[in-house]
């Protein structure tokens, strides 16, 4: 009923902004509530100001200005993104009481547009920033008090609060974590961030610039080859430009690279936190091997240089791809030696198992991405249903268990540790031939491309609306940890507060990739 | 004989810190990595009491206390307990009573020093180490009572060096005294003592507000608790006849007391910590072993 109301896209496709059907508030929040309830799933869902979007300069949102909404719904099943929009002024019904999975981006619109979503049942500030309105006379939510707010309390005898962080004893990120405890039982835990936030959407306004790439390799460290590679296919749709299926390989395999190597670090930390020390030794240091792979392919750990506009810097001589292929092959037999100690070992699978346990439904609800919703019997994986470059030529199994808990989060991960050396290996041993870069020309103006990228959390996603000169009127970044926090919130529900540390590894979510 | 006993605590004194070394060696060898120096226990604490202190404000007099009245708490076990067959210079009649109970004042206030500091975090430990420790004494005085009554001796010094060699009830008594070693040493599977996640611990996480000189006093204490509690294990299994050559009894039985640390470090390596809620199952059933060996010795 409501496909009228959508633009569908494919991944990466470019479109007119002007072609983004604008729709009224009701028929807005209608679509999507069905949409999700028939399977799409909330990709974005963010508010651009008119002054942006009508060519007045940039930096300077006025107070009160009209806000346009913007969602992108990914339908999984059949590999296509559908957007509406629509504008909204001080207020709109929120889509949240209908449609979970919209609580974190309602409370983000509430934060940075000062757009009260009535009926949203946790509003709260998710970031502690001044709103980007800048209007004095209006409270809003821009309380800047950084982890300061009002937490849910649990009223009752013996019942009391633990607060964590945001300065924590590892040397981690900072975040706030509230919980509600009955003696040892978490009831609720509820997350503060914000800490790490640096502006960098505001930042990327009116690029592409000469920073701009290096923004992307540093949105979250750890996901370099993800972030950057989302962007560039950005910059790809944007300009119109063929990239060689040698750079596209390549990037896939940097990126599946990227994968194992935290991966295998997340296996290694999850077996430290419950002590077994074998496996978070030696996979301490295996994950450092895959790092300095990726180091052999570009001179970086962690990829940066090695993804650029039009292609990649650096190639994959033949000298390059037998010495990787060899590192492979040691890389692969340590990592399973290490990783089999951990499912041999009763005393981890007794911690590891029924722990943190989250129902498919809930995950899907929620909108879940990545391993842990892989992990909750989910199978969703941009990389097989919204595919991107090289994925468009070379599948990768879509890695699922099914209990739920911190085993399936750490199984799945040994899962894909899996699959992924198996397809970087068949990529080494086919590399197409070819140049590694194309030509950029200059970005299409007044355009609209949504990029999404399987990076080793989950699915990352991008959104760029160029204005006439075909720079950035806006930009928007969705790190796959925005969606993941409110999963280990749930997944602590009547669980032991000791096993915090163990359920918070097996998210292993991103705090500058949520904060940006 | 008097000379030999004090040198015995001398040797206590000076040797406790080497288990932790032994038992970080042991884990390292596991880990495939060099790990930390053999005596990185006595520079840690060298380096603590080097140090100067900070007190919360909101703390009293007992969380000053708490780390003092531990370390002297430790110092009297480790002169009832005996080694090598010679007596301990404070051997009386009912002595291995005091033993369990001077652990237990050191135990208390620690607990009250970490409550003293009013955090959320040392509250919990606090917590968690009474409803453990609770579990733990039945198991160490229960199987003391079994070796007491199968030795017809209420003094640790007379006990120990009379113990029949491997009898099944002395064999009971030793696996359940060795659970209730790794859990009152905050060891795993209880406790890891190497983790940074104040919200998993149970030991560490009592002591964090302490530091300098006070912590030295905390590290120094807790060496010295495994050594006191090591050398009545090894005093069970090895029992020295005081007829023997002094010098060769002390030797074997620090021996022993290495031996026993290599073991600990073994069972740090190869398993995991158990879940919060099944250690009190572990500690009821080290007491049922206990009571097991009790009844044995009482037919």
């Amino acid at each position: 009923m409501n496909s009228l109301s959508f633009k569908t896209l494919r991944n990466c496709q470019i479109t007119r902004l002007d072609d983004i059907p604008l729709v009224s508030p009701t028929v807005f929040r209608n679509a999507v509530i069905v949409a999700v309830k028939n399977g799409a799933r909330i990709s974005a869902l963010f508010g651009v100001p008119q002054n942006r979007l009508k060519d007045q300069v940039f930096y300077k949102d006025p107070p009160g200005a009209e806000i346009r909404l913007f969602a992108i719904l990914a339908n999984d099943q059949i590999g296509t993104l559908s957007v509406v929009s629509t504008n909204v002024q001080n207020s709109y019904p929120a889509l949240t009481p209908e449609c979970p999975q919209a609580h974190w981006f309602e409370r983000e619109i509430y934060e940075q547009w000062e757009i009260k979503p009535e009926g949203h049942p946790w509003l709260k500030p998710i970031r502690f920033h001044k709103s980007y309105m800048r209007d004095p006379s209006r409270a809003g939510s821009g309380d800047t008090n950084i982890g300061i707010t009002d937490f849910f309390r649990l009223e009752g005898a013996e019942v009391h609060d633990v607060a964590v962080g945001p300065v924590h004893a590892g040397i981690i990120e900072p975040g706030h974590f509230r919980f509600q405890c009955h003696g040892e039982n978490v009831y609720h835990l509820e997350i503060s961030l914000g800490y790490q936030h640096r502006g960098v959407e505001k930042a990327l306004l009116g690029g592409p610039g000469k920073r701009t790439l290096h923004y992307m390799e540093t949105i979250a460290g750890d996901t370099t080859i993800g972030h950057t590679t989302a962007y560039n296919h950005i910059l790809e749709a944007l300009a119109g430009t063929a990239v060689s299926l040698r750079a596209l390989s390549i990037r896939g395999i940097a990126l599946e690279l990227e994968r194992i190597a935290n991966h295998t670090g997340d296996l290694g930390a999850l077996a430290g936190d419950v002590g077994y020390l074998p496996t978070a030794s030696f996979c301490g240091r295996i994950r450092g091997d895959f790092l300095n792979m990726t180091a052999l392919l570009c001179g970086s750990r962690f990829g940066r240089g090695l993804v650029v506009p039009g292609g990649v810097d650096y190639d994959l001589t033949g000298n390059l791809s037998a010495q990787l292929k060899d590192r492979l092959q040691t890389g692969l037999a340590d990592v399973t030696a290490a990783v089999n100690l951990l499912w041999d070992a009763p005393s981890v699978l007794a911690r590891f198992e029924s722990t943190g346990f989250i129902p498919a439904q809930t995950a899907k609800n929620m909108g879940l991405v990545g391993t842990a919703a892989r992990a909750c019997d989910v199978v969703r994986d941009a990389r097989y249903d919204l595919p991107s470059g090289i994925f468009r030529f070379s599948q990768i199994p879509v890695s699922v268990w099914h209990t739920g808990d911190v085993f399936a989060r750490a199984y799945v991960r040994w899962l894909e540790i899996q699959r992924s050396l198996n397809f970087i290996q068949n990529q080494l041993a086919m590399l197409p031939e070819g140049r590694i870069s194309a030509k950029m020309e200059t970005p299409a103006a007044d355009s609209f491309v949504v990029s999404i990228v399987e990076g080793w959390r989950g699915e990352i996603c991008h959104v760029a609306l160029t204005d006439r000169d075909g720079r950035f009127r806006h930009y928007k970044i969705i790190d796959p940890s925005f969606h993941n926090w409110i999963g280990l919130a749930l997944a602590l529900r009547n669980q032991q507060i000791s096993d915090f540390p163990l359920c918070n590894k097996s998210f292993n979510l991103s705090y500058c990739g949520h904060d940006l | 004989m008097p000379i030999a006993s004090i040198i015995n605590i001398c040797l206590g004194l000076l040797l406790a810190p080497l288990l932790l070394g032994i038992i970080n060696k042991t884990k390292a060898f596991f880990a495939g990595r060099t790990g930390q120096p053999l005596f990185q226990a006595y520079l840690d604490i060298i380096k603590q009491l080097r140090k100067g202190v900070v007190y919360s404000q909101t703390t009293s007099l007992i969380f000053r206390a708490g780390p003092v009245i531990g370390l002297a708490s430790v110092l009297i076990a480790l002169a009832i307990v005996p080694l090598g067959g010679v007596a301990a210079p404070l051997a009386f009649s009912g002595d291995l009573l005091i033993f369990a109970y001077i652990l237990g004042l050191m135990r208390f206030f620690t607990v009250l020093a970490a409550l003293d500091t009013g955090s959320s975090f040392e509250g919990m430990g606090a917590s968690r180490e009474v409803l453990f420790s609770a579990l733990a004494e039945p198991a160490l005085l229960i199987g003391l009572a079994a070796i007491a009554r199968e030795t017809h001796a209420m003094s640790l010094s007379q006990m120990l060096p009379a113990v029949s060699f491997l009898s099944p009830e002395v064999v009971l008594v030793t696996v359940a005294l060795l659970i209730v070693y790794l859990c009152e040493n905050a060891r795993i599977p209880f406790d890891d003592p190497n983790t940074h996640l104040e919200l998993t611990m149970i030991h560490e996480v009592m002591v964090l507000d302490h530091s300098g000189p006070d912590f030295a006093f905390i590290l120094y204490g807790s060496a010295l608790k495994l050594w006191v509690l090591g050398l009545v294990i090894i005093g069970i299994v090895f029992p020295a006849s005081s007829g023997s050559f002094w010098f060769i009894s002390v030797i074997s039985a620090i021996g022993g007391l290495f031996f026993l640390a290599v073991i600990v470090g073994i069972i740090e390596s190869t398993m995991a910590r158990l879940r919060l809620i099944r250690i009190p199952q572990l500690l009821v059933a080290a007491g049922s072993l206990s009571l097991f060996a009790f009844i044995l010795v009482l037919r």
